[in-house]
């Protein structure tokens, strides 16, 4: 047996996955090359030097930052209740604290109980943020309440499923060990879950945070505050100017966000 | 607590159906604080009659009685009830690795503390007298405030007995306590776990390779062979007929008796 056995397997995958891939790009028109079309590049180049030089009054530099200390707050609020409403169900639904399992097979009332909440975190991060957005203004009014109601529904989906998978993909030997001498299932989460993959929780949030201020950037675009609402605001009124200061923070934003991760990854190793 | 195997067979946790089980119609008995030790070649099932008796295992066939009590039949609050009289070690100590040991070691005593009281325990470690005491027993008092991965393999094993000191169990089902320590970190334990079983009239049963070990500090030992029982003997009646026909051919762990006295000398060459 000289050969390895899995080469056939692998190389039926990457066939498959260029076959699947070819239509893809012949249904989402992918041309690049229309980028670089003379016309094409005119208009372009004409769209780019709108953007310089970016706005720099002292004034409007006080209104960007007070426009984006709201948006972290509206990100951070959303983060936080998304963060109550996601714990508790990614405790019951990872099978790293299912008792029943310990014997094997995972009893069926457990099991309906865990796919249904895997189905309500489905529901909840499948419809867009922006839809909840428009659902909250209408009911809350313009304004960051409805972006935090929306950011948290749609992160509460995507936390609790990533938390019980990242709790269920590091090592279970010792929640196993704690549930097999009859410790509760938050005790075996508190003491042996929690340090396991203290980490990886951590980057995961901090990485989502950073995405909860992108988000609130996007829904400022059907009123719900922050930065978003101001930059919806300049681009009505073509001026690029602002704009560009707006993006410019908001990459500075991103960027502490990604300072953070790391410095916590470090301290936390 | 007393343990009953009837005719009872286990299969590992991913076998697949139709495989043979890895243990086969075993029946024993052990009563409320008894010391057994288990021995056998690899794959003999040691581990597997450990996890049946832990009710970490379902039997395929035949029954397991822990307090004459069926661990399959009963509730689950009963289940949970039994399985906190219990103490089961594993192989390779479940410790996670960023942990601390006074954190590691106080999750022994997890079972007898309400939700608030493991909270508390948790944030702000007090009651640190008993991680000691358990630690002190087995010669690492220095280390209750290290992280579990940066202690030596040995270290890490010897933590992961110390947790069966801290637990309330009246069953102790430890297995391989001695793989990765060198005789005289062995001798220590052995006697720790041993006397400490006696002081508090805690059931001890434990799988060991090593054979000179199980016969000077156990009054009875149960052989295992190809997931069948081969003996189930007091210790004085084990020859060295019987375990050369539970290890033909198989090499055991050691052969040379080793001399056990009654209390270890513990020498500390710093």
């Amino acid at each position: 047996m000289s050969r390895d056995p899995a080469w056939l397997g692998r190389v039926f995958w990457i066939l498959a996955a260029a076959a699947l891939l070819w239509p893809a790009l012949v249904v989402t028109e992918f041309r690049p090359w229309v980028f670089f079309d003379p016309e094409n590049l005119r208009v372009t180049a004409t769209f780019i030097r709108d953007f310089f030089p970016p706005a720099l009054e002292p004034e409007f530099l006080w209104l960007v930052l007070g426009e984006a200390w709201r948006t972290i707050a509206i990100a951070t609020a959303g983060m936080t209740l998304a963060l109550t409403l996601a714990v508790p169900i990614t405790l019951m639904v990872t099978r790293a604290l299912s008792i029943s399992s310990l014997s094997g097979e995972m009893g069926r009332i457990p099991y309906a109980v865990r796919q249904g909440l895997r189905w309500l975190l489905i529901l909840l991060r499948s419809i867009p943020e922006l839809i909840w957005a428009l659902i909250f203004v209408r009911v809350v009014g313009l304004g960051p309440a409805a972006g935090v109601l929306a950011i948290a529904l749609t992160y509460a989906g995507m936390l609790g499923k990533v938390y019980s998978e990242i709790l269920e993909s590091g090592s279970t030997a010792s929640a196993t060990g704690l549930l097999r001498n009859g410790g509760s299932r938050m005790q075996a989460f508190l003491f042996a879950l929690l340090p396991q993959n203290a980490s990886e929780l951590t980057s995961y949030t901090v990485y989502r945070w950073e995405c909860a201020i992108r988000s609130s950037a996007v829904l400022g675009f059907v009123g719900a505050g922050g930065l978003g609402q101001q930059m919806d605001t300049s681009m009505r009124m073509f001026n690029g100017g602002e704009v560009a200061t707006m993006l410019i923070v908001f990459v500075a934003l991103v960027g502490i966000a990604d300072l953070l991760s790391a410095w916590l990854r470090r301290v936390m190793r | 607590m007393h343990v009953t195997l009837t005719a009872a067979s286990g299969c590992h946790l991913a076998a697949k159906p139709g495989v043979r089980p890895a243990v086969r119609q075993v029946s024993l008995h052990i009563e409320k604080g008894e010391q057994v030790a288990v021995i056998g070649p690899s794959g003999a099932g040691k581990t597997t009659l450990l996890l049946l008796a832990a009710a970490a295992l379902k039997p395929s066939e035949g029954q397991v009685l822990l307090a004459d009590q069926d661990p399959w039949t009963v509730s689950s609050t009963a289940l949970l009830a039994m399985r906190r009289q219990l103490f089961y070690a594993p192989q390779v100590p479940p410790l996670p690795p960023r942990q601390r040991v006074v954190t590691a070691l106080n999750a022994g005593r997890l079972p007898s503390m309400t939700l608030w009281g493991s909270l508390r325990e948790l944030m702000f470690p007090d009651d640190i007298e008993p991680a000691l005491e358990a630690l002190r027993a087995f010669d690492l008092e220095e280390k209750l405030w290290e992280r579990v991965d940066r202690l030596s393999g040995g270290e890490r094993q010897r933590v992961g007995l110390a947790r069966a000191l801290m637990s309330p169990a009246r069953l102790w089902l430890i297995d391989e306590p001695l793989s990765a320590l060198d005789p005289r970190r062995a001798e220590q334990a052995i006697h720790t776990l041993t006397h400490t079983a006696k002081q508090r009239a805690v059931t001890l049963v434990t799988s060991l390779h090593q054979v000179s070990v199980a016969r000077s500090a156990f009054p009875r030992i149960v052989g295992l062979r190809h997931g069948e029982l081969a003996f189930d003997l007091p210790s004085d009646q084990v020859t060295d007929a019987l375990l050369s026909d539970l290890y033909a051919n198989e090499e055991p762990v050691d052969t040379v008796p080793i001399e056990l006295p009654t209390a270890p000398k513990i020498v500390h060459c710093r």
